[in-house]
């Protein structure tokens, strides 16, 4: 099932037979031939049912500039999210990745929206731009059904790379969708179709990209940005013929100016912002999110604010957490044992943090509770390598979690006891969580029953 | 060496670089299909990756393009394409369009899928989503209708 769009570009073989408009037969000439001879049955003249007046390389170019622009930037803010998380850790998902590993660094704790504004972009724009892929889509729609599917070997190969190219994107918005809504209906792992979804799509992008520019640039210079814009319906008439033969050959009148169809999708796009960004903000602005889980607020008052597990869900109950609960430091055979009354007995420190989930959703709230780095300097650990960060969870992927040195010893790191002034409910993370600027809010870790700090690997 | 690339180009069908280019893709895709391989889940990763595209062009399109055409048999020449004044056609397109866009991107929250991981990561159900759609599609055509009344009123007058 090829998803042809676009044939070959430009790399017309010097054959005598080879037309102006479309590129000759390559070896072998026969049996390409032969093959154009014969279409299926259905297909024979369906290049002629196309209607639409504007379907044609400007449309299309225009749709390819922006997914130009944007798709890199929803690529990059995903591998920013990947490293967010500590690959060197073995803490990102997928786990190992072979060639395709990212160059590694200590994910800074400065400035502390960083992940809040990585992971809000990554899942805005990807929704943002899903109706700029499906217009891109219909405006290149008739190549899918064109008679013969190749002319070349050249051709064949193209065509395989954009199944990849077309494929890659619709898989990935597929998963991101259902992985932002809680519907893991893919049967999966979500994370390693994710990630490894993206490269395949970005090197079919690469490919078509390198093969294609040109004719962008082309198809644009055609067609005055300014001029087109100012065509209202009566006056729309289709492009030229092009030798991609996007250009219907049997055009019905318009009954959409080009403007018009470019006002559609771009409101299109508006709208799917518009009902998204209200999952990373806070206030009544969040109500915007109307459709999505992080629009609902859980509750009201100071700790009304979404979560991204339950205490139920992390099967942690009453019982844990009562009395005799204690918070475990440990740092090179030296361990101390402090209940909550002890933590608060302690110096408190308040910081206005984000929790930020990958999942496209942030809000700021108001922590108080202990320093990290005082609790190390506790179990005599001042300059930590790192720090490993022990839930009540029994099972999931982030019952626990490593902090890099920068992440125990900046002064906002906090095990939270309180937020907004409020005891931390069982939701949020009872009796004690770890809040951390600019990490990941599945690394701060809830419901935290041991902390180890450990030493620097190159001291 | 020219006449080799020439004749390269013509047996090929385009430049030594094309080939290259491609040939690089597809070492990458092979490359993951071969890591992806090993896992339990590689024959599901495959049947989405493929079947997103077979669903798009031969459902999704399909679909779209047939309601379109219904639309406007619907909405008679006159009114698709007025000489003046605004398209009663258009008018209904765009609400029908962005209500169908909002039912595939949240289709999750809006026929309650996931419910166990939705209760697990939240601790809410999917309840209002259904009605927040049917509303805000309703609020789409009902605005666009205003608008469409508005413009016919305004190009009668003028």
């Amino acid at each position: 099932m090829s998803a042809d769009r676009t044939p070959s570009d430009g790399d017309r073989p010097g054959r005598p037979d080879a037309t102006p408009d479309r590129p000759g037969y390559g070896y072998p000439r026969r049996g390409w031939a032969a093959l154009a001879d014969h279409p299926p049955p259905g297909l024979r003249g369906v290049g002629e049912r196309w209607r639409s007046p504007l379907r044609g390389p400007w449309l299309t170019s225009v749709f390819g500039l922006v997914l130009l622009v944007g798709l890199p930037l929803v690529f990059l803010t995903g591998l920013l999210d990947y490293l967010a998380y500590g690959p060197q850790f073995g803490q990102a998902f997928p786990r190992d990745v072979g060639w395709l590993r990212l160059p590694q660094f200590d994910w800074p704790t400065r400035p502390s929206w960083l992940f809040r504004v990585t992971q809000g972009l990554h899942v805005a724009l990807g929704i943002t731009l899903v109706p700029v892929v499906l217009g891109k889509l219909w405006s290149v729609i008739p190549k899918l059904f064109d008679w013969p599917p190749a002319r070349s070997l050249a051709q064949v190969l193209e065509r395989l790379s954009l199944l990849l190219l077309v494929g890659g994107i619709l898989f990935e918005i597929a998963t991101g969708l259902l992985n932002i809504q809680y519907a893991y209906l893919f049967g999966f792992d979500f994370y390693t179709a994710h990630y490894f979804g993206a490269w395949v799509f970005v090197a079919a992008l690469v490919v078509h990209v390198a093969l294609r520019l040109s004719r962008l640039r082309t198809a644009l210079r055609s067609r005055p940005a300014r001029a087109e814009l100012a065509v209202p319906r009566a006056g729309t008439r289709p492009e030229p013929p092009d030798p991609d033969g996007l250009v219907a050959s049997h055009p019905d009148p318009a009954t959409v100016s080009r403007r018009g169809a470019l006002a559609l999708v771009g409101g299109l796009s508006l709208l799917l912002a518009g009902l998204t960004v209200g999952q990373s903000l806070d206030g009544s602005w969040r109500r915007t999110a109307l459709l999505l889980p992080r629009g609902r607020q859980p509750g009201t008052g100071p700790t009304g604010f979404p979560v991204n597990r339950t205490a139920a869900a992390a099967g942690v109950g009453a019982a844990d957490t009562g009395p005799d609960w204690r918070l475990t430091l440990r740092a090179e055979g030296r361990q101390a044992s402090l209940d909550r009354a002890a933590l608060l007995a302690m110096p408190q420190h308040t910081a206005r943090l984000p929790i930020a989930c990958v999942e496209g959703w942030s809000t700021l709230q108001t922590w108080t509770g202990v320093r990290l780095r005082d609790l190390a300097a506790l179990v005599g650990a001042d300059r930590p390598g790192s720090a490993h960060v022990r839930s009540l969870e029994k099972a999931g992927l982030f019952a626990q979690a490593t902090l890099q040195a920068n992440q125990v010893l900046d002064p906002d790191s906090l095990l939270a006891l309180t937020v907004n002034g409020a005891d931390l409910t069982p939701d949020h993370g009872y009796p004690a969580r770890v809040i951390v600027p600019a990490l990941p809010g599945v690394h701060c870790t809830k419901w935290v029953t041991e902390i180890e700090f450990r030493g620097r690997p190159h001291a | 060496m020219r006449d080799l690339r020439a004749r390269f180009r013509a047996a090929y069908g385009a430049s030594g670089w094309h080939l290259l280019l491609l040939v690089g893709c597809f070492a990458v895709a092979a490359w993951v299909a071969l890591r992806l391989a090993g896992e339990a889940t590689a024959g599901r990763m495959l049947l989405w990756f493929v079947g997103a595209v077979v669903a798009h062009d031969l459902v999704l399109f399909p679909m779209y393009a047939a309601a379109d055409w219904a639309l406007r048999t619907a909405v008679r020449e006159r009114r698709a394409r007025p000489a003046s004044g605004p398209s009663l056609l258009n008018h209904l397109r765009v609400p029908a369009l962005a209500a169908a866009l909002l039912f595939l991107v949240y289709l999750p929250g809006i026929l309650r899928q996931g419910r166990e991981t939705y209760l697990a990561a939240t601790g809410q159900d999917q309840q209002p989503f259904l009605a927040r759609w049917l509303l805000a599609s309703g609020a789409l055509f009902l605005a666009s209708g205003i608008r469409y009344a508005f413009r016919r009123w305004r190009a009668r007058r003028g």
